[in-house]
């Protein structure tokens, strides 16, 4: 890539990092380096302000009173229902679905769409790379149904072997569940050449987009899938609410996910109406305080810029695999293509376990995660019984690469780097 | 925070040199443990004389922490009887927990490890190999290999 790129960034890192209060904290009197936001991300103080001034000035329950704290509560909740739908420019607000998280979000369909088009012999498709939320829901419908799971397979540099593709996908697919972005590998796969092929053969696809959403421009129209879950916590938002987007026919088409108050039309002894879409499925309460503050968390990406957060960390991700290369007795897992490759660096070291390689790095004030990621038949793919995994985001400096690649070094001597690995 | 607490040279040559690991050619009690949440197997094996236990061997991937414990725990059980392993084991919990325990002056290797105590998420690593002893001997009579989940 041709060099200057960082001129063109349209914001400052380091200002960036003045509204997340959390990143000025110290953590075993060191200044934290947070590199987990592939597992949550940290919030800004706008999100954080959201949070109080609903609590403090607003709360009431949407959808219900006539009274003015109600009318502002239920306009709120609403209002963030439009922005989340703009953001990832969906057709409507109605298609966007407030739920727990992704893993809800993912079961919603499994539960509803799933449940009444998936039958026996019926095909689903779905990838090696799966985090557990993406597979488990498939694995259970398909054993409920009598259909039959299959898997688009992994090759060495964590690349989708897509040639397959062709023999994967028949007319018994009704469903493709595919991540958009790995959350253990980095790798962006190739969901709109996926998406045109399932579709050639009627198959429906959901895109597990926990790890995209956050990190780069998504256009729910122009990759044209039919289903997309995200989770809010992982793009500056709060816990608690996760989204799922869903072409508006089969959202008509969808019967209810859980049944209770808001969702019903007519409500008679034994048997109801239904509301209509999105209420019809968003039973009970929704939570409303965390959906406002998503809502200021996409303002808030929206102010920085999409396209810039993407090309921030496409240059930290590329300065990590730099830095952490150098290492020696050092694996990383994941594509070198940096235009395939998000901010997420999972690496083993020989004669450390990851845990220890946290644990030490811990002591450093650098957060990273050890295990299997929620992914164990990636693991297993790649015959590691865990990886440590450092993320980034629009926050990250190279500074706290520096620190991450020392306490790298640090746990080598502790572990005697010369000592040949023990079998 | 004390690293030292946690990575003493007497864990870590455990760990880059550990004792008794490997399948032995015959056991008469096969245990696994695991916990699945970490990826941590470790595989315990006990050969019986009697009420005693003439060899414990062990195998498995894991982190420092479980894998220096299950060295050790293999070479202060040699020879025990399966009372003493008992007691032993639950002084060894103690320990974990953060209790003042005085353990028996051979096992100083063990005592090492009471610094994990003051790491609360890396206390099932110590406790992972004689979690799975325990369950092995408690099926004893299973005639097959026993496996145990934990977390």
């Amino acid at each position: 890539m041709e060099s200057g790129v960082s001129d063109e960034i349209g914001f400052d890192v380091h200002a960036v990092r003045q509204d997340f209060p959390i990143l000025g904290t110290q953590v075993h009197g060191k200044p934290l380096v947070y590199l987990d936001s592939a597992a949550t991300s940290q919030k800004p103080q706008a999100i954080i302000d959201s949070l109080v001034d609903y609590y403090t000035r607003y709360n009431a329950n949407v959808h219900r009173g006539i009274y003015t704290l109600s009318e502002q509560a239920t306009a709120a909740y609403e209002n963030a229902r439009t922005k989340i739908a703009r953001f990832i420019n969906a057709p409507s607000p109605e298609c966007i679905i407030f739920t727990r998280n992704t893993t809800e979000a993912i079961n919603l369909v499994r539960y509803t769409w799933g449940t009444e088009n998936v039958r026996s012999d019926d095909e689903i498709l779905i990838s090696e790379m799966e985090h557990h939320s993406n597979l488990v829901p498939w694995q259970l419908l398909a054993q409920e149904q009598g259909a039959e799971l299959r898997f688009l397979r992994v090759n060495n540099e964590g690349r989708l072997m897509l040639d397959g593709l062709d023999v994967l996908i028949t007319e018994k697919t009704r469903l493709v569940a595919v991540t958009h972005v790995s959350n253990v590998l980095g790798t962006i796969n190739p969901v709109k050449g996926i998406i045109k092929k399932a579709h050639k053969y009627g198959a429906l696809v959901l895109l597990d987009a926990a790890q995209s959403v956050p990190h780069m421009p998504v256009d729910v129209q122009e990759l044209d899938c039919d289903f997309l879950a995200f989770s809010g916590h992982k793009m500056m938002g709060p816990t608690g609410v996760g989204v799922l987007y869903a072409k508006p026919h089969l959202l008509e088409a969808m019967p209810p996910f859980m049944g209770g108050g808001s969702m019903i039309r007519q409500v008679m002894l034994t048997e109801s109406t239904w509301a209509d879409v999105p209420q019809k499925f968003e039973a009970g309460t929704p939570n409303i305080a965390d959906v406002i503050a998503l809502g200021a968390a996409v303002d808030y990406l929206n102010d920085l810029g999409m396209a810039n957060v993407r090309e921030h960390e496409i240059q930290i991700t590329q300065y990590a695999l730099d830095q952490m290369r150098e290492v020696s007795g050092i694996k990383l897992f994941g594509p070198w293509e940096i235009q395939i490759r998000a901010g997420v660096v999972s690496f083993v070291l020989d004669g450390v376990h990851p845990h220890d390689i946290a644990q030490i790095l811990d002591s450093e004030a650098v957060a990273v995660r050890a295990g299997h990621h929620c992914c164990q038949p990636l693991m297993r793919r790649f015959n590691v019984p865990a990886t440590a995994r450092a993320s980034f985001y629009a926050y990250t400096t190279e500074e706290e690469i520096d620190a991450l690649v020392e306490g790298i070094h640090k746990a080598q001597r502790v572990f005697g780097h010369a000592i040949e690995r023990s079998v | 925070m004390q690293l030292n607490d946690l990575y003493k040279d007497i864990i870590l040559d455990h760990y880059q040199s550990p004792h008794n690991r490997g399948r032995p050619p015959q056991a008469d009690i096969e245990a696994e443990g695991s916990n699945p949440l970490c990826g941590d197997e470790v595989e315990i094996y006990v050969l019986l004389d009697g009420e005693r236990l003439q060899e414990v061997r062990f195998d498995g991937v894991g982190c420092a922490i479980s894998l220096a414990a299950a060295s050790m725990m293999s070479e202060v059980l040699e020879g025990k009887s399966k009372e003493e392993v008992g007691n032993i084991g639950e002084l060894f919990k103690a320990m974990m927990h953060g209790e003042d325990v005085i353990l028996p002056e051979e096992m100083e290797d063990l005592e090492s490890l009471k610094g994990v105590a003051k790491f609360p998420l890396r206390v099932k690593c110590a406790l992972l190999p004689w979690t799975t002893l325990e369950h092995g001997l408690a099926n004893e009579d299973a005639g097959h290999r026993v496996s145990i989940e934990v977390d």
